[in-house]
């Protein structure tokens, strides 16, 4: 605790005084219960069942010594570490200092192997068996959990193996998108498009991809699409990676290539969301992460 | 003979209210130092936490308390056992931060009543998970844990959709006024408003998104 921490020097004083009170009566009891007698023991005063008595003996001497033990190990302790209110103990020790020692300790350990990875490019590390490792370790405990152990992804969430991007798949971009995290939004059309509307322009977007769809269905729904989704997904659907809208075109989905979904996703629109994790990893993990995610769409 | 000792240990053990005032004495002496000064620490008492920011200048985050809807899904966080499997409490250990991000620290939880700093880790700990997954993997996630994790064993709550019960936010938020945390009264006035139409599960995800960002790294 930092000696500022206390709403007023009393409190640490109370600390001080009944810790010192504490460790001083502690004494007082094992000096005035020392003495060894010589002579016959003494007998409690109390009998039961006519013989029935009780020697009233001083605590064995090993007994006496873990007490004594006890009394030295504090002292000690109160002068090395916190404890005596306010006082820091001689060692200086603090949680947080011990924890800054360890962060200190692993950043000398560590920094060399980043260090040595800083100067190349993202392409070379792809291709450095021992920064794919680490790439690998990395991608596992950050980024599994919603792009998967294998990197292909969940429904809403994308496959990054397919060299499919929605933000593009150049290594700085990829860089910046782990920086700053993406948000993906798409406007819900409910209420802008009639019923009739959704079902044609989803037909009209499986048509894209060469999906199965109603033909007369999918011809209203170029209409549809000219009017509303070309401003992200562009005058042929193949997307805007600026905007991260999608390519429509390329048969590939991130949630699925229903026609439910579609409709679905035109009706409700999507806010799609990637933290970004450049302050939490740094920019050494950042592009060791960024080295293992492009790799995996340019073997 | 040490017979003013003798008579005074037999004093203590032939006196029952003597015996029991004595005892009572002696166990409060760890209560006194180590739990009643606690109560009078600025760490431990202002709802501000100090960190660093990008330029590693010192600042002061102030700890808010929890607004109506993360309120309603803190509670649905307890009813549902979450702190079964669930700590939230960030150790400062570099194992934890590396993976969790900053320390826990005690003013973070100073609105918390009951804290649900935990010591049982099932599933990872939940102190920072604020902003690092998006609000729909944590619907899907909720819904059906495997649909994200494969690997999971985390039970799923598909129940969660359904509307959240508003009927005693304002007595919840009058009662934790009482004990400190610092509603106004436009605000509890506001609190079944700020429900309305909400689902568990908008709620359970507000209350997510909102822990430990006072010392966050994420955007």
């Amino acid at each position: 605790m930092m000696s500022a921490d206390f709403t007023s020097n009393f409190w640490n004083l109370y600390v001080i005084v009944l810790v010192v009170f504490g460790v001083g009566l502690c004494l007082f009891v094992l000096m005035t219960n020392n003495k060894r007698h010589s002579g016959p023991v003494e007998v409690q005063p109390h009998v039961w069942d006519e013989t029935l008595a009780e020697y009233n003996n001083p605590l064995p001497r090993w007994w006496l010594y873990l007490f004594w033990a006890t009394v030295i190990f504090s002292i000690v302790y109160l002068a090395i570490y916190p404890g005596l209110g306010s006082f820091q103990g001689f060692l200086n020790w603090s949680s947080v200092g011990q924890y800054e020692a360890e962060i200190g300790k692993a950043k000398q350990k560590y920094d060399p192997i980043y260090a040595k990875f800083r100067g190349q490019s993202i392409e070379a590390l792809a291709r450095n068996a021992e920064a794919r490792a680490m790439g690998g370790r990395l991608f596992a405990t950050y980024c599994a959990q919603c792009h998967g152990a294998d990197a292909k992804g969940a429904p809403g969430f994308p496959n990054l193996t397919d060299n499919d991007w929605l933000w593009g798949g150049a290594p700085e971009t990829i860089v910046q998108t782990i920086t700053d995290g993406r948000v993906g939004v798409m406007t819900p059309f409910d209420g802008v498009l009639s019923a009739a509307d959704v079902t044609d322009v989803a037909n009209y977007v499986r048509a894209l991809s060469n999906l199965p769809n109603a033909s007369d269905a999918a011809q209203r729904g170029a209409m549809v699409f000219a009017a509303n989704c070309v401003v992200c997904h562009g005058p042929d659907g193949r997307g805007q990676p600026l905007l991260g809208a999608p390519n429509l075109t390329d048969n590939v989905w991130l949630v699925s290539s229903s026609q439910a979904q579609i409709e679905k996703n035109v009706r409700e629109g999507r806010n799609n969301r990637m933290p970004g994790f450049g302050d939490f990893l740094g920019e050494d993990k950042v592009k060791l992460l960024a080295a293992y995610v492009w790799g995996l769409s340019n073997k | 003979m040490a017979n003013a000792q003798k008579n005074s240990h037999e004093a203590i053990e032939r006196n029952v209210a003597l015996m029991i005032v004595l005892t009572l004495l002696t166990v409060s002496v760890g209560g006194l130092v180590e739990i009643v000064p606690l109560f009078f620490q600025h760490s431990l008492t202002k709802p501000v936490v100090h960190t660093k920011d990008a330029q590693g200048k010192p600042v002061q985050v102030e700890i808010k308390p929890y607004d109506a809807l993360r309120l309603a899904g803190r509670d649905i966080y307890i009813r549902e056992g979450c702190y079964n499997c669930h700590s939230q409490m960030v150790r400062p250990f570099r194992a934890e931060t590396e993976r969790y991000g900053h320390f826990s620290v005690a003013a973070e939880s100073i609105y918390d009543h009951p804290f649900q700093w935990g010591s049982k880790r099932t599933g990872p700990d939940l102190a920072r998970v604020g902003g690092r997954y998006s609000d729909s993997w944590h619907r899907d996630h909720l819904i059906n844990p495997r649909s994200v994790v494969p690997d999971s064993n985390m039970p799923a709550f598909p129940w969660l959709n359904r509307p959240v019960d508003a009927s005693m936010i304002k007595e919840k938020m009058q009662t934790l006024r009482i004990v400190g945390v610092p509603y106004t009264d436009a605000e509890i006035a506001a609190a079944p408003g700020a429900l309305t139409g909400k689902s568990e599960m908008d709620a359970l995800v507000a209350y997510l998104q909102g822990l430990g960002t006072a010392l966050s790294n994420f955007k």
